[in-house]
């Protein structure tokens, strides 16, 4: 239980990391900043192994159950200074621990982010040998390891939430990590401030599952969910995973919030693989993964999910067949597979979701080094439109991404045929009726990814050299640290996939059994003991899938990919320097507004941000700033001086009154009526002394004779 | 030899008084002014005197009231000459002048 009990060590490694690229980064060797950063991750990741692995033989003798530690009460008192009354009338206490928890899911997490995280941390020790900033982007690479393991291993929503701004943090610093440039800035902004919408909703969400559950632990939470007491379709479930949906719309990007994501390729391209493809973006889906409990009892909420992410597949998929820039083909690939892993959890394919988002974590990481290596070896160069014929040039580069590619298109035995099809499949079984058109959304999306890849790949390493002579002169292949990271990579996305073997194709489907005491299948049932019920709901899955569709399905996806591969094969194979887009020369008006990704910036800029004038009107944020402005000026201000005017004339009357009235009559009235009234008596002083002393005689002698001769 | 009796004392000291009357009302000088104020207020003192020579004869040689009252009259004026011209002084300094007819700032 050693690797168990201080499971707490696996977040705090990258913390310890980071903290000494903060104080001391500046004043220690390249090499030192490699010891530490990698080091620490590297042993996380060991870590992360020991734990799982003894996670794995405790459940066996703990009925399956999620194993919790707790180190203490972080937020909150046991005074009851924050207590608060829930819906039920019982007073419930406001408290979150800073408690860890480990079950299959966060097992799965925990591994992918740990080993991937590593091989990007080995991967960027190569590709950031020769920028400034060196012992920055390493602090910042493992502060966010510590954000993501801290989201990741949380037992409760709110050190989730932690982690969760944590991590967007660390996407904002690593996406302006080239902050000289401008649009690397107001791309992190971009991506802060977008995250920020879905943070809110998150928050209010989190609100409401503490409000009607009384706590914010996910064992509480859960348990209360699946004891029964609640409806399904309960309006304030409904309410409250809607609302973390909007969270995990924003840091998965989702429509309508996607739109961070493709600019935050301005960021490092190892940045982009790890925080944009592998593992940040993959939160969103942990969350709703991680409330399944709630959204089984929410059927509206998982029409959304469902709904939101087929849109989103399809939609990013379209833009990203005509995409120019390599890494925005990518990133536009990473929203188009988030929103099959959100149609997968939409239609209560749990386990086929997560198990996408681990396949995925393979080779979307592995294609973003892989560009990152084709950069690195075209001198910096990102449009494909200036390469081409790379594939003898850097082999290992080639190779690598093609087994990506082949893994993304869905090209069996590769990881993402595994995938995929588990998420195709279980759309077109979920519901049934209205629920197939998702799955021809997703069909649809699939064979556009073949062919965006596809014509990646072409564009790239065959067709015809199209870059300068100069760039052409310095191609040459990454050195062995970046190789490396590429070829395990690759073995992963070619066998990681194996693990979710489906029953029809006479193997196990372990990937999904191994989740089974998470979702409980994603039955909303009572399951007063999770492992009896796993098992049932394990029994009824066999027999889903003993039909002969599936067959057929699976066929139809792979044909999809064939298609996708030889149509770009035969538009993009012999690309010259005049090559011509097949959408354009069909419909220039559609590829224009695919190119242009559909006006979406161009209309936030006119409806959210207020960049743009609707007719003469600015709307949205700056809208309402200006709105502000002009009621400040002009009401506000207004009022003041109104209040001003007004403070004046009184004065001015005041004044008057005071002069006239107070002074003239109150004050000077007395004094002259007295002068008036002494005007005779002056006239007796007429200030001689000596005619006083007279006058003083004169009565003297008169009392005298008064008195001696009456 | 002339008998000098009280009678003659007092009219001494009605012609001290008229005297210091007259210095008092025409003299222009302050000091002459206080000059004449002692005149009067001597012949108050020898009226007292004079009453108390006549008291004497009529209830015995201890009978002293009207000289001991006199002593004190003579202290007065010298406390009152002291004050006079203390404050004759300081409006010397002033005014650069003695003359009382001048002393008229209290005057409307």
């Amino acid at each position: 239980m050693l690797f168990l009990n201080n499971i707490w060590l696996i977040p705090l490694l990258p913390a310890f990391g980071a903290a000494t690229m903060f104080f001391f980064g500046r004043r220690l060797q390249k090499s030192s900043v490699n010891a530490v950063c990698v080091g620490v991750v590297a042993l996380a990741f060991l870590f992360a192994c020991g734990a799982v692995l003894q996670y794995n033989t405790w459940a066996d003798a703990n009925n399956h159950q999620p194993f919790q530690k707790i180190l203490y009460t972080w937020l909150g008192t046991d005074t009851g200074h924050m207590n608060y009354v829930t819906n039920g009338g019982t007073q419930a206490a406001f408290q979150a621990d800073a408690g860890f928890l480990l079950d299959p899911l966060s097992s799965i997490w925990l591994l992918f982010v740990t080993g991937v995280g590593m091989l990007i941390h080995i991967y960027s020790t190569g590709y950031m040998a020769h920028e400034g900033g060196y012992y920055r982007f390493f602090g910042y690479l493992n502060l966010f390891m510590f954000s993501m393991l801290t989201l990741i291993l949380a037992n409760n929503y709110v050190l989730m939430f932690v982690g969760w701004e944590g991590v967007g943090l660390c996407s904002y610093l690593l996406i302006g990590f080239y902050f000289q440039r401008k649009s690397a800035s107001d791309a992190a902004n971009k991506a802060f401030i977008v995250n920020r919408i879905g943070d809110a909703g998150f928050l209010l969400g989190m609100f409401f599952i503490a409000w009607y559950f009384g706590s914010l632990r996910y064992v509480d939470v859960n348990h209360l969910a699946r004891s029964g007491q609640f409806q399904i379709g309960d309006p304030i479930i409904t309410a409250a995973t809607l609302l973390l949906f909007v969270g995990a719309c924003g840091k998965s990007a989702q429509l309508p919030l996607y739109v961070w994501l493709p600019d935050a390729m301005e960021g490092p391209t190892p940045v982009s693989a790890l925080i944009h493809a592998a593992t940040m973006v993959t939160a969103g889906v942990y969350m709703v993964a991680r409330s399944n409990a709630l959204f089984v009892l929410a059927p509206t909420s998982m029409k959304v999910v469902a709904i939101i992410g087929a849109l989103t597949a399809i939609f990013a998929a379209s833009i990203g067949l005509v995409q120019n820039d390599i890494k925005r083909v990518l990133a536009y690939s990473t929203v188009s597979q988030l929103g099959y892993m959100f149609l997968a959890l939409g239609v209560g394919a749990f386990a086929a979701g997560v198990f996408h988002v681990f396949t995925h974590a393979f080779f979307k990481a592995l294609l973003f080094l892989g560009a990152g290596s084709v950069i690195h070896a075209m001198s910096g160069e990102q449009d494909m439109r200036n390469m081409g014929d790379l594939r003898g040039r850097i082999p290992t580069t080639y190779w690598t991404m093609f087994i990506a590619t082949l893994a993304i298109a869905g090209i069996p035995p590769f990881a993402g045929f595994f995938s995929k099809d588990e998420i195709l499949w279980q759309t077109w079984t979920s519901e049934g009726g209205a629920y197939r058109i998702l799955w021809g959304v997703g069909y649809l999306t699939a064979l556009m990814t073949a062919f965006y890849m596809f014509r990646l790949i072409y564009l790239t390493f065959f067709s015809k050299p199209r870059m300068s002579h100069e760039v052409e002169h310095h191609i040459h292949e990454s050195p062995s640290s970046m190789t490396v990271p590429l070829v395990v990579l690759a073995v992963m996305s070619l066998f990681a996939g194996f693990l979710g073997w489906p029953h029809s194709l006479g193997g196990s489907d372990r990937f999904a059994k191994y989740l089974d005491p998470v979702f409980a299948r994603g039955e909303a049932k009572v399951l007063v003991e999770e492992g009896k019920a796993g098992q049932l709901a394990a029994g009824e899955k066999e027999e889903e899938r003993t039909s002969p569709v599936e067959y057929g399905l699976m066929g139809l996806s792979v044909l999809a990919a064939i298609v996708g591969w030889m149509a770009a094969s035969r538009f993009y194979k012999e690309a010259d320097k005049r090559y011509a887009e097949p959408i354009n020369a069909a419909t220039p008006a559609v590829y224009t507004t695919l190119l242009n990704k559909y006006y979406v910036d161009e209309g936030y800029d006119y409806a959210f941000t207020g960049r743009r004038k609707l007719g003469g009107v600015r709307l949205g944020v700056m809208g309402l700033g200006e709105a502000s402005s002009w009621f400040d000026s002009h009401i506000i201000d207004g009022a003041v001086n109104a209040a001003g005017w007004i403070t004046r004339a009184t004065a001015t009357l005041s004044s008057w009154w005071d002069k006239w009235i107070i002074d003239g009559i109150g004050v000077n009235g007395p004094p002259i009526l007295a002068r008036m009234l002494s005007y005779p008596m002056r006239l007796f002083e007429w200030g001689l002394v000596q005619w006083y002393a007279l006058v003083m005689t004169a009565g003297l002698v008169g009392f005298v004779f008064y008195y001696v001769y009456r | 030899m002339l008998n000098i009796s009280t009678l003659h004392y007092l009219v001494l000291g009605a012609a001290l008084f008229l005297l210091g009357i007259i210095g008092v009302l025409t003299r222009r000088n302050v000091v002459i002014v206080l000059m004449s104020i002692e005149l009067i207020l001597n012949a108050v003192n020898l009226n007292l005197v004079a009453f108390s020579r006549y008291w004497q004869s009529i209830h015995g040689p201890n009978a002293l009231h009207g000289q001991i009252f006199a002593i004190f009259v003579i202290t007065d004026a010298a406390a009152e000459a002291a004050v006079g011209l203390g404050i004759l002084i300081a409006f010397f300094r002033n005014k650069e002048t003695v003359n009382v007819d001048e002393v008229n700032l209290l005057k409307w």
